[in-house]
């Protein structure tokens, strides 16, 4: 395999992200203080003089704050361009949107690659380990610092989900409408085992010195590299990768057999296997292992419903919150039936709920690609939401 | 919008609490949102009439009639609304024990099977009857429950439910005439709404 990266990750952050520093920390749920906090984030169009126009949109396992912008590590546009900017769905000439990277994350917010204020050291592996409830601990530091009372709405897919419908259960009073999409009240034993082949993947690389790798100026590329490329077939679906690749072989000529050689088991390559093979070597380039592994233990111990007796309805009971769940039907990772679940809980809780399954053949990956319903899905709840939440200011 | 939903919306208190359980493409519940200022969601089955309503801002979401009721707590709406849909579900009775424990009120349309012309039809050709509301063959009709106006009284009666109001509607959803008489309204009513409270409340 010929994945391979710049070591230049390795070297610590090279790019200046914008950054608040809370010197108060945060305290995580496992015990430990972490302190100083610092969370790396954007914002995109204006808050309004009443403080009252800011969504907060939540990231997956692999993003990060640039969400409408060229993001300054891989060049390419925001992962979410298309559909956060002025007169996009989410419309930044109405609302101020902010992104934050996740905590534990590698894009400027503490993490794994944070100084430790105790050692003096880079924590690497010894980052201690996090929750759901810590990320959005951490993005609510973010929000207070902004001058923010009530997010008017907390938008997100798939972990970015997961951190929408924590918001909503932690901070019912600060978040008028959620939109959890592609997403799950818990992370499903399917999902865990997914994740647990990633990490063995990542321990298994010689280059992955017990997460210590940076000691040694190394990164566990191909481990992290194979980690990646599993977890993107999880992205997609049967129908998306047929349509995509098929069966399709490469024939340049750096794979080409010459027709003097012998026979080998790997002369040629299937598109798919190309494919699969960039995502896992761009990847390793943006992304630290220690943050990935961070983050997906937070994702496994996710399940809302455990921490609270048993019944995913006790967060929301009592919830004013607006919800729109949205889920694609080819998804896999994250399935209709786990978005059902999440809708009858808030319905047992009485909780004002939309529940919209979007036709896809394209997997989990939808929620990021054009998907024109989805489009309009989330153009229209965001703006009956602001028809409701103006009401409301109206009344007082 | 559709007359026999004006008619359903003039049974509604304002700012009250409404489900309608087949919302369709949301005309209900937008007029009841933008008119009475209720707190009006749906649950409908169509996928695309979902979207549709979500996207023009309503609180819809994909359901049916016979699997989502159950979930609500009780008594968390004024008003259950359930809209030329009850000879479709496949548990009539049970749709509406939970229209009327989620619900205060249950607000009930259905076609009548008893009109004039689908007695008339059996009687003369011996076949399954055809008519404009009762327009699909008999082996690809979702209407697998369908009933006259004295088969609802009696299971109101037996169910202990209180009529409150009820009114025969023509085809179009205009009130059509037949206030007094029961028994003339399932001659000739070609469908039927009524108005539902539990009893002793």
């Amino acid at each position: 395999m010929d994945i391979s990266a710049s070591p230049s990750i390795a070297d610590g952050p090279v790019y200046t992200h914008q950054t608040v520093r809370l010197d108060s920390g945060l305290d995580l749920e496992c015990g430990v203080h972490l302190a100083p906090l610092e969370v790396a984030y954007c914002t995109y169009g204006t808050l309004s003089p009443a403080r009252d126009n800011a969504i907060l949109v939540c990231h997956a396992l692999t993003g990060d704050q640039y969400l409408a912008e060229r993001n300054p590590l891989t060049g390419k546009p925001g992962w979410w361009s298309r559909m956060v900017g002025p007169g996009l769905p989410i419309d930044t000439d109405r609302y101020f949107v902010v992104c934050s990277n996740v905590l534990g994350g590698c894009m400027g917010t503490t993490g794994p690659r944070s100084i430790c204020a105790e050692t003096g050291k880079a924590w690497d592996s010894e980052f201690p380990p996090i929750t759901m409830h810590d990320i959005v601990a951490a993005q609510a530091k973010l929000i207070d610092h902004l001058g923010i009372d009530r997010l008017f709405a907390v938008i997100g897919g798939s972990m970015g989900g997961m951190q929408a419908l924590t918001w909503a259960a932690d901070f019912p009073d600060r978040v008028f409408a959620a939109m959890p999409i592609a997403t799950s009240p818990f992370h499903s034993a399917q999902n865990i085992a997914f994740n647990e082949v990633s990490r063995q993947a990542i321990f298994a690389d010689p280059d992955w010195h017990d997460g210590h790798y940076r000691d040694f100026g190394a990164i566990p590329a191909r481990g992290l590299g194979v980690a990646r490329m599993m977890a993107h077939i999880t992205y997609l679906s049967e129908e998306a990768l047929s349509r995509k690749f098929g069966r399709r072989v490469r024939h340049d000529a750096a794979t080409a057999v010459p027709a003097s050689s012998s026979p080998s088991l790997f002369g040629e390559m299937f598109e798919v296997e190309s494919y699969l093979r960039h995502q896992g070597s761009s990847f390793v380039r943006r992304f630290d292992a220690n943050s990935y592994l961070t983050i997906t233990r937070a994702m496994d111990y996710f399940d809302l419903a455990a921490e609270h007796d048993g019944d995913l309805a006790n967060p929301f009971r009592k919830s004013q919150t607006r919800f729109c769940v949205v889920s694609f039907s080819s998804d896999w990772l994250f399935p209709t039936s786990q978005s059902r679940l999440l809708v009858r809980a808030l319905n047992r809780a009485g909780a004002n709920v939309s529940f919209v399954e979007i036709e896809s053949d394209r997997g989990h990956d939808a929620f990021l690609l054009e998907e024109p319903d989805f489009d309009r899905t989330i153009r229209g709840f965001i703006t009956g939401a602001a028809e409701h939440a103006a009401l409301k200011a109206g009344e007082r | 919008m559709r007359v026999d939903q004006r008619l359903i919306a003039e049974m509604i208190a304002p700012r009250a609490r409404v489900l309608d359980v087949g919302s369709g493409d949301g005309t209900l519940i937008d007029y009841l949102y933008r008119t009475r200022s209720c707190d009006a969601r749906g649950i409908e089955i169509d996928m695309q009439n979902v979207t549709q309503s979500v996207a023009h801002g309503l609180p819809v979401m994909h359901g049916d009639a016979d699997h989502d009721l159950a979930d609500y707590p009780d008594d968390t709406f004024d008003y259950v609304v359930l809209q030329r849909t009850l000879q479709a579900v496949e548990r009539p009775r049970e749709v509406l024990r939970q229209m009327l424990r989620i619900g205060r009120h249950a607000i009930v349309s259905f076609p009548n099977f008893g009109h004039w012309r689908l007695r008339l039809q059996l009687l003369t050709t011996g076949r399954m009857p055809m008519t404009p509301v009762w327009n699909t063959p008999w082996y690809s009709t979702p209407n697998i429950h369908p009933c006259t106006i004295r088969d609802f009284l009696l299971l109101c009666e037996e169910e202990g439910y209180v009529i409150q109001q009820w009114l025969a509607i023509d085809e179009d959803g205009a009130r059509a005439p037949w206030r007094r008489s029961i028994r003339l309204a399932n001659l000739f009513g070609e469908q039927a709404m009524f108005l539902l409270k539990r009893a002793g409340h």
